[in-house]
């Protein structure tokens, strides 16, 4: 699985770096960043969780 | 003179007033008819203070589709947007902050002010709201018994946080705090909160002026220095930003303890799983059952749709106002099993008491830390804590935008 985010629609309200810290961090004005875009099979249910909370569904979840 | 048109009973029936009373008895649960809607008529037409017939959203699912979907507007000048009343829609209209514009301008003034509230910027916090939390806890130990914990311990807390994050000196709380409730009390006339508004305005003005001439390391003197002096932005404009922020996070952190407080006191079984942890991911769970379950932000978040939207079998026409229930959708059966329950081990991250889409709570990362770091210390500090008053004394604000308790006369 690959996770993309899409920088433009982040409103930096921090809810992915709550879920899955290790997947995602933030910028300094807030903004989401990946840590990692293929995370291991472990952190699925983490990613999974950050995309649901996104409120501005920047978060995509692409299988490969 | 125009026939006066009577409202027919069945009219009346398709057409409920909102907003509705709570039912007596418990002060936590969502009013019982937005419940029977959401069972009934998930998408329905109320009937609001103005006459007009906005849209009532009470499901779970259907809250955060809509909040997500960008056909729905924010902007309070867009015809059709369902004002809460007459001084809402007065306070709004000078109001002009990123809450009510739309993309983009929404997110480029939005953008100016998240740095501070990113996570790593917000945990290198926790230790000096630990340091807040502690300082009042030690003053209401050695003070006299009983005292009103939201005078002496639940509005201060975000107060003080707040004030050192913006640079407001905290002297001028009594100032900031008696204009922010002017604001959120459905009692004030236009006139009141027109008055509390420029009030506010020209305070955080002057002190950004304050800031120009002298800048310090807080979020004030960031705006005034890289936002005003560079041009993207009037003080004018800085300063209501800056109202925004300073009066956000008050009434709302401070109802969170207080009500917070009288929910775990009626559940002592909640109240010691909370007490007896030192483990933070319980306390983090824990707030996140507690906002569900409380959801004070209980007047609804208020849109307005800019084309036809069609959501489950029915059609939202542009220029219809929409009200999304938030304490409904967290009590939705569909989402929370047994919805009515106070649960602090249940894992209710999803809930939307921050609201959803992309106006949701800019401060919910300092909230968190803040209703982290309060509830994991007050009761455990003070740990025989009890009201000093008969619950049913407790005076609710029922007719406040935020929910919550007016006073909360406690002893130990
Ligand atoms: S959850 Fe979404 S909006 Fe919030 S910081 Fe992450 S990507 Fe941005």
């Amino acid at each position: 699985m690959r996770v993309e985010v899409e920088q433009p629609k982040c409103v930096a309200s921090g809810q992915c770096v709550l879920a899955a810290p290790d997947v995602f961090d933030q910028d300094d004005e807030g903004i989401v960043e990946m840590l990692t875009d293929r995370p291991g099979a472990d952190r699925y249910e983490d990613v999974k969780e950050a995309a649901a909370l996104c409120p501005a569904a920047a978060i995509r979840l692409v299988s490969e | 003179m125009a026939e006066i048109s009577t409202v027919t009973p069945s009219e009346h029936l398709e057409h409920p007033d909102y907003p509705m009373p709570r039912a007596a008895g418990c002060p936590f649960d969502p009013p019982p008819a937005l419940l029977t809607l959401q069972e009934q008529k998930p998408l329905a037409r109320v009937r609001i203070w103005d006459g007009t017939s906005p849209w009532l959203v009470t499901r779970y699912d259907h809250m955060r589709a809509l909040l997500g979907d960008a056909r729905l507007s924010a902007d309070t000048t867009n015809p059709g947007y369902p004002y809460r009343n007459a001084a809402g829609r007065a306070g709004d209209q000078i109001r002009r902050t990123f809450l009510t514009m739309d993309d983009p301008e929404h997110a480029r003034l939005r953008r100016m002010v998240t740095a501070p509230f990113a996570i790593k910027n917000v945990e290198a916090l926790r230790w000096s709201v630990q340091t807040i939390v502690d300082g009042l806890i030690d003053r209401l130990l050695d003070g006299p018994r009983p005292v009103d914990l939201v005078e002496a311990f639940a509005t201060p807390v975000p107060s003080l946080v707040i004030c050192e994050l913006l640079g407001v000196p905290y002297d001028d709380h009594d100032f900031f705090q008696r204009n922010t409730r002017v604001i959120v009390r459905r009692t004030s006339t236009p006139e009141e909160v027109v008055a509390a508004q420029n009030a506010l305005v020209d305070y955080l003005d002057d002190l950004l002026g304050d800031k120009q001439a002298r800048p310090g390391e807080d979020l004030l003197s960031t705006l005034a220095g890289q936002r005003v002096d560079a041009g993207q932005m009037t003080r004018r404009e800085a300063a209501q930003m800056g109202v925004l922020l300073l009066s956000a996070g008050h009434e709302t952190t401070a109802n969170m303890i207080a009500l917070g407080t009288v929910a775990l006191l009626r559940h002592p079984d909640q109240l010691a799983l909370l007490r007896d942890t030192d483990d933070p991911k319980v306390v983090a769970a824990a707030v996140e059952e507690l906002l569900r379950y409380l959801t004070i932000a209980h007047s609804g978040r208020r849109r307005v749709a800019l084309e036809d939207i069609e959501i489950d079998g029915e059609v939202i026409r542009a220029g219809d106002g929409v009200i999304l229930a938030g304490e409904a959708a967290n009590r939705d059966p569909r989402v929370f099993p047994d919805p009515d329950r106070l649960d602090v081990t249940r894992d209710a991250r999803q809930h939307v008491a921050f609201g959803f889409g992309v106006h949701q709570c800019l401060g919910q990362p300092l909230a968190r830390v803040e209703l982290q770091v309060v509830y994991s210390t007050l009761y455990s500090r003070i740990r025989t804590l009890e009201l000093a008053v008969d619950e049913d004394q407790l005076d609710y604000k029922h007719d406040g935008l935020v929910y919550g308790v007016y006073e909360l006369p406690v002893t130990w």
